[in-house]
């Protein structure tokens, strides 16, 4: 009773993942019906219906596919997998655009708070976190799963590891985006920042992440190239550093199983120092590690040169990831945690400056002999000019970390605006360059649908950036001063209220800023569309053969 | 063999270029964290702390999950001008019992770490329903839908029970009265009220949202602010008692 070699099985991750999710789907039911609040019964039936369809489509892929997988090479050239790097490159614009439209709404409400419309949903406490998570993780995450999955294969020669494996990351990334942002329209927070999601959410995404890790490792360890190239330490360093961080910040007990509510491990001064050890380090290795990882492979790639300094890239990868875990006390200057774990903060950060402008310097001269591509390349300029804004914002950073600066710093709009520097300059910018070569590759198309709208979205964006963070340095320092601006009678001089009004019309150019930057992201979005539609097709095609072409001789 | 030929031990091995991070990234969360669990100085002892009474507890969770924290700081600096303007800088003690901490990062609005008995329910009340009525220039956010809300009693003994799981030292007794108490809290007429005011010494009771019925979310969120602040008399705290 020998099967023939045609025969066709389900694999082991098929018929798992099919089990997986079947159970996840009458768990999921269960729990809607029994939940204590409506966003968890809205949540659980969402997870429901999620499983219900994972196992259709795993199940509808499995008759519709033929018996073998797809090929690890076709002619001697890797197969390489860019289904999921597609979906994660489309829906990163998606969110991008989402993140900072709500980005504008809550600006435009500190300028006018009638825009709360006194309604639970859409007031600013519950809108400022879905704005910072859909930046960051939505938009931002989205853009280093997909340039990591794209980087990897390509860097190590091979087709990424796992067959289903890589879409569970994707759409079970997704997935947690969406119930994170439902939850916070809801109420459904542990208010601590940029880890708001609760703990069915958190469980969910630590699933998501170690199969992420088990993805991009499993590919490096197939490699085809005797070294692993430099981008890929740093998106390690930043995955496995998130997942460290994720599971050390976020310890919490339920209320109940069947409610969302939940305490968390942690509390006061410790849960503090996890909180921003956490916090400071999601901008050191999410929005640093991981986008400098797209900087390694991006600008050499775009500039046609090699990366300027091997050594310098040893010295500054080591230096970083070890100077970056100690800074996040600099949250809590003159605050109730020990002076000495302060110190420390400051310290360190300060010594942090030195290896971020060593991957500034790094990823700057890569740049020589090529300078004069600056002129007649737009992308190549908004990935430059994003290193540009490293640079600033890792230079006004540990400026900011140093206790005295910080006494007036801290608590006003100057931190907001240094992290929009970075925010906007760096991560946004650096993440374009990366959209705008990466979606022509995945695509095949020859180049992108216009050039002259990259240039518009680079200038309508600088401008809205350079707005957006001159008024927040104007008024940070401003209400900083009045704060502690004393009379001549040794009087406060200033009431609150008396500060919060002078933000006004630094709150009115900010949102314009931000405006300003929105309109460059849908000018990019049509760009990439029209490059996907009408874009001509690349006339040496086989290099990027998707899986479904490459298969026909076979079938 | 140079050093940096022997870096190519990283970059030729995944395994140990994982181990190497994890090495690496281990030392600074490790040397600042760890500390703080046990040197003794890290939280001062000091008199009159003690954990959220239910109806407290359930207005933190109102404030926890309408965002406040955004632009609400819970942290006086031992500065000049913070101390004359908020009072007595804020003790570790004081947010020693708060899963999670509610300190912040922004100051949009004014500090709230001590504005419990600066103004009256009633402020609370019309401030909370639409600012602009008491601070014409205020950029708050209106919550009329508080007054409007019931507290959710039902899991109110499970929410001391899972803040006691995490270090919170709620007793039996007030476990098993939880939801009594909170009744009592904001009702004076209740007859639950000395039972209440001897499971938490010092705690007040009063109709804080001014209505009749069942407490409602602005009942919560008011006997939350009102108590911030006040559990340590400053009169009587010695800042050098806890020099070690």
């Amino acid at each position: 009773m020998n099967q023939s070699q045609s025969a066709k099985w389900m694999t082991n991750g098929e018929a798992g993942l099919t089990v997986f999710f079947s159970a996840s789907a009458f768990l999921c039911l269960i729990a809607a019906a029994k939940a204590l609040d409506t966003a968890f019964a809205f949540h659980a039936s969402l997870g429901a219906a999620a499983s219900l369809a994972a196992v259709f489509v795993i199940l509808n892929r499995y008759f519709d596919r033929p018996s073998s997988l797809p090929l690890q090479e076709i002619d001697g050239r890797p197969n390489y997998n860019l289904g999921p790097i597609k979906f994660a490159a489309a829906i990163s614009v998606f969110w991008g655009i989402a993140g900072f439209a709500v980005g504008l709404l809550i600006a435009s409400q500190l300028a006018w708070p009638a825009l709360n419309f006194d309604l639970p949903w859409t007031s600013f406490g519950r809108l400022r976190p879905l704005h910072t998570s859909a930046v960051i993780f939505a938009f931002g995450g989205n853009v280093l799963i997909a340039t990591s999955f794209y980087v990897v294969q390509k860097t190590s020669r091979v087709r990424l590891a796992g067959d289903l494996a890589p879409w569970f990351v994707v759409l079970g990334y997704n997935f947690f985006i969406l119930i994170a942002g439902t939850g916070y329209l809801l109420g459904v927070t542990q208010s601590k920042e940029y880890a708001e999601p609760e703990w069915y959410a958190d469980l969910w995404l630590t699933i998501v992440w170690v199969t992420y890790l088990l993805v991009f490792l499993m590919t490096l360890v197939k490699r085809k190239e005797p070294h692993i190239y430099v981008a890929n330490w740093f998106y390690l360093a930043f995955i496995i550093t998130i997942a460290v961080l994720h599971l050390g910040n976020n310890p919490a007990l339920p209320v109940s199983v069947f409610g969302s509510k939940s305490y968390i491990a942690w509390g006061g001064v410790q849960d503090a120092m996890f909180q921003w050890w956490y916090g400071h380090n999601a901008v050191g290795f999410f929005l640093t590690a991981g986008f400098l990882a797209i900087m390694y492979y991006f600008i050499p790639k775009r500039a046609e040169r090699p990366v300027y300094s091997y050594r310098l890239s040893i010295i500054h990868f080591w230096a970083i990831i070890f100077l970056y875990i100690w800074a996040g006390p600099h949250h809590l200057h003159y605050t109730a945690l020990p002076d000495w774990a302060q110190t420390l903060g400051m310290t360190f950060s300060i010594m942090l400056w030195m290896p971020s402008w060593g991957g500034m310097i790094n990823g700057l001269m890569t740049l020589s002999g090529a300078w004069d591509k600056l002129r007649t390349d737009p992308v190549l300029r908004m990935l430059v000019v994003s290193v540009a804004f490293y640079g600033m914002a890792t230079f006004e950073g540990p400026l900011m970390s140093i206790k005295v600066v910080n006494s007036l710093s801290h608590y006003t709009d100057w931190t907001i605006g240094h992290v929009h520097s970075g925010a906007l300059g760096w991560v946004g910018f650096v993440s374009f360059g990366a959209l705008y070569c990466l979606i022509p590759w995945l695509w095949n198309r020859k180049g992108l649908y216009s050039l002259k709208l990259v240039n518009w979205h680079f200038w309508i964006a600088t401008i809205g950036i350079v707005l957006y963070i001159s008024a927040m340095w104007v008024s940070g320092i401003l209400q900083g001063l009045m704060w502690r601006a004393y009379t001549s009678l040794g009087f406060l001089e200033y009431s609150f209220i008396e500060t919060v009004e002078a933000m006004h019309p630094f709150y009115i150019i900010r949102a314009a800023g931000g405006g300003l930057f929105l309109i460059g992201a849908l000018i990019m979005a049509y760009n990439l569309w029209m490059t996907v539609r009408v874009g001509e097709a690349d006339e040496i095609a086989p290099m990027l053969a998707s899986p479904p072409v490459a298969l026909q001789p076979a079938e | 063999m140079s050093f940096w030929t022997r870096h190519q031990i990283f970059e030729k091995n995944s395994i140990v270029l994982i181990v190497g991070i994890l090495a690496v990234i281990a030392i600074g969360g490790l040397v600042e964290i760890t500390p703080l669990f046990y040197l003794k100085s890290t939280i001062e002892v000091v008199d009159g702390i003690r954990p959220y009474t239910p109806l407290e507890l359930a207005g933190r969770n109102v404030y926890v999950r309408e965002g406040c924290y955004l632009c609400h700081s819970q942290m006086i600096r031992p500065l000049r001008d913070e101390v004359e303007r908020y009072g007595h800088y804020s003790l570790a003690a004081e947010s020693m019992y708060d899963h999670p901490f509610q300190w912040g990062s922004k100051r949009t609005g004014p500090d709230l770490a001590r504005v419990g008995a600066k103004y009256s329910d009633d402020w609370h009340v019309t401030h909370l329903t639409n600012p602009r009525a008491i601070v014409p220039q205020s950029v708050m956010p209106g919550y009329p839908f508080l007054a409007e809300t019931d507290v959710d009693t039902a899991t109110m003994a499970d929410h001391l029970r899972a803040s006691r799981a995490v270090g919170v030292p709620y007793t039996d007794d007030q476990i098993a009265n939880a939801v009594a108490d909170l009744k009592a809290q904001a009702d004076p007429d209740n007859a639950g009220v000395d039972a209440f005011a001897k499971r938490y010494p010092k705690a007040v009771a009063r109709n804080f949202d001014g209505k009749s019925g069942a407490p409602t979310e602005m009942d919560a969120l008011i006997a939350y602010l009102q108590m911030l602040g006040t559990l340590v008399d400053f009169k009587l705290y010695n800042e050098k008692a806890n020099l070690r």
